[in-house]
C-alpha cells in the first residue's frame, strides 16, 4: 500500500463517516426542535457548535438566529468546508484519486451519492423534504460501508479506511456529548422538564436509543447516557468500541508500535465518576483530553505511515 | 447462438424506411452505402435502429449519459482557470466494422509497429537505415524527441514502443488510411472499454443476436505484455502505472488501467531511486522494489536528472536505473523520436527496409515541407490542405486550410518558411461519417478510429478500438479536448454455420 494512497483511504473513511454522522445529527435535531417550546435557548446554534462551525458561519456573514440559513450552511453550503455537501465532495475526491484500489461498486455508490447530494441537499433546507433526503444520505453511506466491508480485501487499504472510519466516529460521539452536556447540565430550570426528551435526542442522534434501552433498564438520565456512549464495550458508536476497532486495525498494519501505544493511552483515560452523577466541568475536561488524544493518534498515523521522515 | 432472422432483407422496407431521411451528403458512411442500404456488418444494427421510435432512441441516449455520469467516466479539462472533471461525451450508435476487413487491418497495424520498433532500435544503435540511404540523418539530428541519453540502450525484446495508438481514417474511396502513430503516451483505451460496458446495458438484444468481438481482455493483455518486460527473474514482478497525477486529463484512464490490472497507481513522488540504481516505491511498510513501470508521463518529464530539470512529475535517477537494466519502462524513453509526422512519412519505406514486405496499410499522402518543391506546392495550395506541426498531438497548432481565414493562411505561410522541417501537409480528407444521435434523429458525423497495439514478447491488437466522433455538424476535429465524443466500435463476424 503506497503511503499517499493509504492517506487518501484513511481520509475517505473519515469523510464518509463524518457525512453520515452529520446527516444523523441534523435529522434528529430537526425533529427535536419541533418538540421543544420556544425560548428554551436550544437551537441550531448548538448544532453549529458541534461541527465547530460557529465562527465560520459568522465569518460568512450568517445571522445566528436565522434557522434557515444555519441549516443551509450546515447542509448545502459549498464554501463551508464542513458542510455535508463539502464533506461528501471530499469523500468522493479521496475515492476518485484511489479508485484503482477501492471496489468499483463502492466508488460508484459514492459518486452517485455525491451527485444526489449536489442535486438534493439545497432542497433539504425545507423541513418537509429534509428527513427523506437525509435518510437517503445515511442509507447510501451505510451501503458504501457494507460494500467496502463485504467486497474489499481486508488488507492494509481496508484497515486504513476502517481506522479513519472509527476514529472519526469516536471523535463525533465526543463532540455530540460535549455540546449536549454543556446545554443540559447547565442547571437551567426551564430545561429540566425536557431532560428526558433531550437525552433521548442525543442518544437518537447516535442511533443509540434502542440499544441503550436494551442495555440500561432505568429511566433515561444524562450520566447514564453519557456513560453508555463513552464506555459501552459492544455498542458500535461508543467511544470505547470505536477505539477498539482502531486498535485492531492498527495491529494488522506494519510498523504499528507508536500508534498502538497512543491507543492504549486513550483507553487508559478514565471517565470521572462520582456516585451516579457527573460533574459538568470534569466531564468537559475528560472530553477535551479524549479529543487531544485523538489528534495525537492522527499525528502518529502521519509519522508512521503517511509521511515518515526516513523514507529517502 | 440463436439468431433472429433478417427476413426483412427480402422486403427491404423495414430497413430503409427510417434511413430514407439519413443523408451522408456524399461522404462514405460506415453504416449505410451510397444507395442508403445498410452495409453487411451493419444490417442487424440498422434494422434494430429502424424499429426504435425517436422517443425511445432519445431515452436510451439519456440513460447512457446518466450511466456514464454515475460510473464516473470522466476526463479533465483545464480551461477557465480550473480543473473540471467532465463526463465523457458518448454517442450510443455503435460504429460497425466487418470482421474480414478488420483481420487485414490488424495485420497491417502489427506490421507497422514491428517496423517502427526496429527503426527506433536502429536509430539508437548502428543507424543502418541512414547509412543505407533510406532515411535522412537530418530528421533525427533536428528532432527534439531524439534523446541522447538513450543511445545504446537495450530495452526488453529490443522493443521501445510497447503501446501504440494508431489513428485510422477512412476516405471517400472506402480505404482505411493511417493518419498517425501515437507512440508516446497514447490514451483512450479506457473509454473504449467503458463504451462497451455502457452499450451492453443499452442494447443487450444486439449482443445476443450477432457475433461482436469482445474487447474486455485488453487490461489482461496489457498486463501480460508489461510482465514480459520485467528484468526480474521473479515470477510475480511488481508492475506499476505512473501517472502525472489527478490533474492530468487522462487521470481517469490511469486509475482505470491500474485497477483492472491490480497494479499500484503511482505518482513521481511515490518512487525513489536509491544509490543501488534500483527503483522503489514508498509504502506504509517501507520501500518496495519496482520492476516494471507503465509510464503515462511524457519522457521529457520522467527524470529531472537526465531531462527537464524543472519537472516535478518525474523521479530523479529513473533513467540511470533503466539504463542499468534494473527497471523496465513502457514506452521506453526516446520512443518519441518515431512519433513525428515527418518520420511518419517514411514508415512505408521502413516496412520495406526492415521487413522486406509491402505495407498492408497505406499512409495518407503527405508533403514534407522540408523538401523545397513540396514546400512551394504547400504554400501555393494552403487553402486546400491541412498543415500540421511535426511534434504536436491533440489537434493543437494545426491549420485546416478550407476552414481557415486569410489571416491564418498568412500566419502559417510565415511559420512554414521559418521552420519547414517542423511541418507536413496533407490533403483535406473526406473523413467517413457514422450516424449519431442529434436530438431525436440520426445525423451523419465524421469519425476516425484509434486501435491500440501492444508489443512485448508477443503482439496484440484491440478488436476495433476507440471511435472518436466530431459532434459538431461538418466538423473534422474529433479530439475530446476540442468537442469530440466517442462511440463503441463493433467488429462483427458474419460467421458461417449459423
Amino acid at each position: 500500500m503506497l503511503s499517499r494512497v493509504g492517506n487518501r483511504l484513511y481520509w475517505m473513511g473519515r469523510y464518509v463517516e463524518r457525512a453520515e454522522s452529520s446527516a444523523r445529527l441534523i435529522r434528529v435535531y430537526s425533529e427535536l426542535f419541533l418538540d421543544l417550546p420556544h425560548g428554551t435557548g436550544i437551537g441550531w446554534r448548538a448544532v453549529l457548535n458541534i461541527n465547530g462551525g460557529e465562527q465560520a458561519f459568522a465569518d460568512a456573514g450568517g445571522k445566528a438566529d436565522d434557522a434557515r440559513s444555519i441549516v443551509h450552511f450546515l447542509l448545502a453550503d459549498e464554501v463551508n468546508a464542513a458542510s455535508l455537501l463539502s464533506t461528501l465532495a471530499l469523500a468522493r475526491e479521496n475515492a476518485r484519486t484511489t479508485r484503482d484500489v477501492i471496489p468499483a461498486e463502492a466508488w460508484r455508490v459514492l459518486n452517485e451519492l455525491h451527485l444526489m447530494a449536489r442535486d438534493k441537499l439545497p432542497q433539504a433546507v425545507q423541513e418537509r423534504k429534509r428527513r427523506r433526503i437525509l435518510e437517503d444520505v445515511i442509507q447510501r453511506c451505510q451501503l458504501l460501508a457494507g460494500l467496502i466491508d463485504g467486497t474489499m480485501t481486508h488488507g492494509d487499504g481496508y484497515q486504513l479506511a476502517r481506522m479513519g472510519w472509527h476514529l472519526e466516529r469516536a471523535d463525533m460521539t465526543t463532540r455530540i456529548i460535549d455540546v449536549a452536556a454543556a446545554l443540559l447540565m447547565s442547571g437551567r430550570d426551564e430545561l429540566k422538564r425536557f431532560d428526558n426528551t433531550l437525552w433521548m435526542a442525543v442518544l437518537r442522534s447516535l442511533s443509540a436509543y434502542q440499544m441503550y434501552r436494551q442495555q440500561v433498564r432505568r429511566r433515561v438520565t444524562g450520566p447514564d447516557a453519557i456513560r453508555f456512549l463513552l464506555t459501552d464495550q459492544l455498542f458500535p458508536r461508543s467511544v470505547a468500541y470505536c477505539i477498539d476497532q482502531v486498535e485492531n486495525a492498527i495491529a494488522s498494519l506494519p510498523r504499528s508500535a507508536t500508534p498502538a501505544r497512543s491507543c492504549s493511552a486513550i483507553r487508559a483515560l478514565q471517565l470521572p465518576a462520582a456516585d451516579g452523577s457527573l460533574d459538568p466541568a470534569a466531564l468537559h475536561d475528560h472530553i477535551d483530553k479524549l479529543q487531544l488524544a485523538f489528534a495525537d493518534l492522527n499525528n502518529d498515523f502521519y509519522t508512521t505511515w503517511f509521511a515518515p521522515a526516513d523514507a529517502a | 447462438m440463436p439468431k433472429q432472422s433478417v427476413s426483412d432483407k427480402s422486403t427491404g422496407a423495414a430497413v430503409t424506411l427510417d434511413w430514407a431521411h439519413y443523408d451522408p451528403a456524399g461522404f462514405y458512411d460506415e453504416l449505410v452505402d451510397a444507395a442508403g442500404r445498410p452495409r453487411t456488418a451493419a444490417e442487424e444494427v440498422a434494422r434494430y435502429l429502424a424499429s426504435l421510435s425517436p422517443k425511445r432512441l432519445r431515452a436510451r441516449q439519456t440513460a447512457s449519459e446518466r450511466a456514464i455520469l454515475e460510473m464516473g467516466v470522466t476526463f479533465t479539462v483545464y480551461t477557465e482557470g480550473q480543473n473540471i472533471d467532465r463526463a465523457w461525451p458518448f454517442d450510443i450508435i455503435p460504429r460497425t466494422l466487418d470482421g474480414h476487413e478488420w483481420d487485414k487491418t490488424e495485420a497491417g497495424l502489427k506490421q507497422r509497429l514491428r517496423a517502427l520498433n526496429m527503426f527506433i532500435h536502429d536509430i539508437y544503435h548502428q543507424r543502418r537505415i541512414i547509412e543505407d540511404g533510406v532515411f535522412p540523418a537530418y530528421i533525427v539530428d533536428s528532432s527534439t524527441n531524439f534523446l541522447k541519453p538513450c543511445i545504446g540502450a537495450n530495452p526488453a525484446h529490443d522493443v521501445w514502443a510497447n503501446i501504440c495508438g494508431s489513428d485510422l481514417v477512412r476516405d471517400s474511396d472506402g480505404t482505411l488510411y493511417v493518419l498517425e502513430d501515437n507512440l508516446r503516451v497514447p490514451s483512450g483505451v479506457s473509454y473504449m472499454l467503458e463504451n462497451r460496458s455502457v452499450l451492453k446495458h443499452v442494447f443487450p438484444e444486439l449482443f445476443s443476436n450477432q457475433n461482436i468481438r469482445p474487447v474486455d481482455d485488453y487490461p489482461s493483455a496489457l498486463f501480460d505484455m508489461l510482465r514480459s518486460l520485467s528484468p526480474a527473474t521473479d515470477d510475480e514482478p511488481e508492475v506499476v502505472v505512473l501517472t502525472p497525477g489527478i490533474y492530468n486529463s487522462a487521470y481517469f484512464e490511469h486509475a482505470y488501467l491500474a485497477q483492472r490490472m491490480g497494479c499500484e497507481l503511482v505518482e513521481g513522488g511515490d518512487l525513489v531511486v536509491n544509490s543501488d540504481n534500483k527503483v522503489y516505491m514508498r509504502t506504509i511498510g517501507g520501500l518496495v522494489r519496482v520492476d516494471v513501470i507503465y509510464s503515462r508521463v511524457n519522457a521529457d518529464y520522467l527524470d529531472p536528472e537526465a531531462f527537464r530539470a524543472d519537472s516535478q512529475l518525474g523521479v530523479p535517477g529513473l533513467l540511470r536505473a533503466w539504463r542499468a537494466g534494473n527497471v523496465a519502462l513502457a514506452n521506453a524513453p526516446g520512443t518519441g523520436v518515431a512519433d513525428d509526422k515527418v518520420v511518419y512519412t517514411y514508415v512505408p519505406d521502413m516496412i520495406r527496409y526492415y521487413l522486406g514486405e509491402e505495407p498492408l496499410l497505406a499512409n495518407v499522402p503527405t508533403w514534407r515541407c522540408s523538401d523545397a518543391d513540396s514546400l512551394e506546392y504547400v504554400l501555393d495550395h494552403l487553402a486546400e490542405l491541412v498543415v500540421k506541426p511535426a511534434n504536436e498531438s491533440g489537434g493543437y497548432g494545426m491549420l485546416v486550410g478550407p476552414h481557415a481565414s486569410a489571416a491564418e493562411h498568412e500566419k502559417f505561410r510565415t511559420l512554414l518558411r521559418a521552420d519547414p522541417r517542423n511541418y507536413i501537409a496533407q490533403p483535406t480528407l473526406k473523413l467517413s461519417t457514422a450516424p449519431t444521435v442529434v436530438n431525436d434523429a440520426l445525423e451523419p458525423r465524421h469519425v476516425d478510429l484509434r486501435p491500440f497495439i501492444l508489443q512485448g514478447e508477443d503482439m496484440y491488437v484491440t478488436p476495433g478500438g476507440l471511435t472518436r466522433v466530431a459532434l459538431r455538424k461538418g466538423s473534422l476535429v474529433v479530439n475530446s479536448s476540442q468537442g469530440g465524443g466517442s462511440k463503441d466500435t463493433w467488429v462483427i463476424d458474419r460467421s458461417s454455420g449459423e
